[in-house]
């Protein structure tokens, strides 16, 4: 076990993966020579050459078309989105062609689209969003937003080896910030299986991606006050761990869902009428969702600050429900 | 009784699981005069019908519930006043909420007292005085809102949530209020009611103290059958050519446990012939000795019945009992006979205690006693609890095979069909076949294929039949 950051977490997982599998491919913008904008693949041109770590145009578009096509030959690529923003442009490569070529024809199309979102650090309206929603929404495609370096690595193991076409949300807040033991060599997280983050009586907060660390901060506070705050980290939006966010309701009866994606349509609302679907005669109070607002991020720190649910907004959140 | 100060008359408890009760007739008008003890109304309950006798001497000030209503044990159902006395409103001592300070919250605390099941805590503890309403029962607008959690946990638990003290939004009860108040509940056995229930109920044994406790009272029906619906027409007017009457309590009674008995038993019903021979002729024999010595007519019930009882020392678990998890078997045969009432409008089943020690004298004795007191409403409480397995003989009308229902929580019911001469293959002295006439009962006996085993079933009637075709006179 090394301790190692989000991001050298995902470069070690995409590396290993690369090493074991010659199917595996990285195509991007400045994912070669400049290493990626994040540096995620610094050095990898170096060691697999210049045909598996692909210089693309600045076309989105162009990307996931060629990662379509070449997983339907029998590759294995891995797209590097620079920011998670851009996706809207290959949303019809994404939607129409890979999310469907399965059920269409038969076709397994085994893409890992790299996805670096999120916001606090005024990247603007155009570098920070989160939209993992709006993919989730599509079927055939598969959403996952890690929280730890552990399951950053994990999880996008599974992704490379799933044959669907997987969304792969990284946070870019979490890239340098957060460190943490990750195992050596090659191990994978599975889909759909949420992680108990903390575990709590009193309330239940659904949450994943940077938002389970603002959770976190949220239910320490909570606890010098006498209110025992349980955090579950879906992991995977989609497929999302239905019975675990169930089993937490049950236990607390309060369920407050957090996500940094905006309110409006946002994954929260998804969960939120499932457990007053499948929880009701279990529940102690309303179902309480904490999202940005729905505008568009705003660049100004002030303003971003406002935008995204903050320590203090959950913990007035959790106050209120404890309260009930 | 002190004759005073006023008195209240309230409907009195007829037996542990009896809740509520019917005003039958009132035999004294407001403005008359009454004796102590002399009775003033007859009541109906799902057990008994009995007169209700005054609690002391004066004039019935006033009567508070009209005849055909149904109200819950404890309810005020008037008001005896010394002889010339000026009549106050009822004194709601204890039986009754304490005067709430709002109208609102009145309506909530009768609201809470009429409805939900296994609320009546109130009704059982009628010394005790209940406590004062708390924040969540007289709430901003005298509604408190109850989360679905709650709603539930209350459900399950017999809990009358006007009782606890919330201590969430406005006072509601939450659900760590409520879990709280279960917990301390089944801590304190003070809490429970003085009487304990004859027959402990079988989810009490099953069911782990600390989250499910029986009932603090005695409810109107066992925890599991308690979120059943009660059978309840749809109301609607009679279409043409329709009529319409109302179900009486014993109707609702039977409506409602024959539902609760095949919900909670696995029925099985197997049948067997018996040549009935031999107790013709001991009958035959014995009629005119019981009539003219005893004036008992020993019946064919009579002999299956003796016969029963000693079948059933071998077969204990079909005179036994599910309780939660286990088999409850006795060393007795408390035996019941379903008795139809003489208005054709009902049926009860009495129970004879401790048949294990009759003889056949006894047995037609105890028969012939106790289905007359059920046809003539006499029967107490008592009379029709402890059954461990019972009898029913719809064989008069010549019906010769049926599928009776078990009385719960007993393991099985024995039908006895119409005695018929039937052409019956024998053997004659020589031991070849020959056709002869012979009197043929059928039995049935239904068991609850949760316990009894069709082998054991069928063991049991072939004992049965055997003792029956072979007993002598002095065997019985």
């Amino acid at each position: 076990m090394a301790e190692l950051t989000y991001l050298q977490a995902i470069s070690d997982g995409l590396r290993s993966e690369m090493r074991r599998d010659d199917r595996v491919f990285v195509i991007g913008e400045d994912v070669g020579v400049y290493g990626g904008a994040f540096k995620v693949t610094l050095g990898f041109q170096e060691e697999f050459g210049s045909w598996r770590v692909i210089d693309s145009p600045l076309a989105e578009t162009a990307i996931v078309g060629a990662c379509t096509g070449a997983a339907m030959m029998g590759m294995r690529p891995v797209a590097e989105m620079q920011f998670a923003d851009f996706v809207s442009c290959a949303w019809d490569h994404l939607v129409t062609v890979a999310a469907k070529q399965r059920f269409r024809a038969g076709t397994p199309v085994p893409i890992v689209v790299r996805l670096p979102s999120g916001g606090g650090f005024s990247g603007g309206p155009f570098h920070s969003q989160n939209p993992e929603s709006s993919f989730a929404h599509i079927p055939g495609l598969k959403c996952v937003c890690p929280a730890t370096p552990e399951d950053a690595k994990g999880l996008l193991i599974s992704a490379i080896e799933d044959p669907n076409p997987v969304l792969f949300f990284e946070h870019k807040h979490l890239y340098r910030r957060i460190k943490g033991e990750v195992p050596e060599g090659r191990y994978t997280v599975p889909f759909g299986k949420a992680r108990t983050h903390r575990e709590g009586e009193d309330v239940s907060v659904i949450t994943w991606g940077a938002m389970v660390y603002t959770a976190d901060e949220a239910a320490k506070k909570l606890e010098a006050e006498g209110v025992s705050v349980e955090i579950v980290d879906l992991r995977t939006v989609m497929p999302w761990d239905r019975e675990a966010v169930l089993a937490s309701a049950r236990k607390t009866s309060k369920v407050l869902v957090l996500h940094e994606d905006t309110r409006t349509g946002g994954f929260g609302a998804e969960i939120a009428a499932t457990v007053a679907e499948e929880a009701f005669e279990d529940l102690d109070g309303p179902v309480k969702r904490i999202a940005a607002p729905d505008t568009p991020v705003p660049f100004s720190p002030v303003l971003e600050k406002a935008f995204i649910p903050q320590v203090d907004d959950v913990v007035a959140g959790l106050r209120e429900l404890a309260a009930y | 009784m002190a004759t005073n100060t006023q008195i209240d008359v309230v409907m009195p408890q007829m037996g542990v699981s009896v809740s509520e009760g019917t005003i039958t007739k009132w035999l004294k008008q407001e403005g008359e005069p009454i004796a102590a003890d002399e009775s003033l109304l007859e009541i109906s309950t799902d057990k008994v019908d009995t007169e209700v006798p005054s609690p002391g001497e004066g004039v019935v000030a006033k009567i508070l519930v009209q005849e055909g209503e149904t109200v819950e044990v404890g309810t005020v159902l008037a008001v005896i006043a010394p002889e010339g006395a000026d009549v106050e409103a009822p004194s709601q001592d204890g039986e009754m909420p304490p005067a709430p300070a709002t109208q609102e919250a009145a309506d909530e605390a009768m609201a809470s007292a009429s409805e939900g099941v296994g609320d009546v805590s109130q009704a059982s503890e009628p010394s005790t005085p209940p406590p004062a309403p708390s924040p969540a029962a007289a709430g901003e607008n005298g509604k408190t809102f109850l989360s679905p959690v709650v709603a539930r946990i209350a459900s399950e638990h017999g809990v009358d949530v006007s009782q606890i003290q919330g201590t969430g939004t406005g006072g509601r009860v939450t659900k760590k209020d409520i879990l709280a108040f279960v917990e301390s509940r089944t801590a304190t056995p003070a809490a429970a009611p003085a009487e304990t229930p004859q027959e402990p109920e079988p989810q009490a044994a099953a069911a782990p103290p600390p989250v499910a406790p029986p009932p603090p009272a005695p409810a109107p029906l066992p925890p599991q059958a308690a979120p059943l619906p009660q059978p309840q027409a749809v109301a609607g007017e009679p279409a043409p050519g329709e009529a319409v009457e109302p179900m009486n309590a014993m109707r609702k009674g039977i409506a409602e446990h024959m539902r609760r008995s095949l919900d909670t038993s696995a029925h099985v019903t197997s049948a067997i012939e018996v040549d009935m021979s031999r107790v013709v002729a001991i009958r035959e024999k014995l009629k005119p000795e019981y009539e003219s010595a005893y004036g008992v007519n020993p019946t064919y019930l009579a002999f299956v019945a003796r016969a029963t009882v000693e079948t059933l020392r071998d077969y204990p678990w079909i005179n036994g009992e599910i309780r939660g998890d286990k088999i409850v078997t006795r060393n007795f045969v408390n035996l019941g006979f379903a008795v139809e009432l003489a208005d054709g409008k009902g049926l009860i089943v009495p129970v004879v205690k401790n048949t294990e020690g009759l003889n056949l004298l006894g047995m037609a004795r105890a028969v012939t006693e106790i289905a007359a007191r059920a046809r003539e409403k006499k029967l107490m409480p008592d009379d029709v609890q402890g059954g461990t397995f019972t009898i029913t003989n719809p064989g008069g009308y010549g019906t010769f095979h049926g599928t009776p229902v078990i009385s719960q929580p007993q393991a099985g019911i024995l039908g006895t069909y119409a005695v018929v001469k039937r052409p019956w293959v024998v053997q004659d002295e020589l031991g070849k076949d020959v056709i002869a006439v012979r009197p043929i009962m059928n039995l049935t006996l239904t068991y609850d294929h949760r316990l009894v085993d069709g082998a054991l079933a069928g063991r049991f009637l072939r004992d049965l039949r055997e003792k029956l075709q072979s007993w002598g006179e002095s065997d019985y």
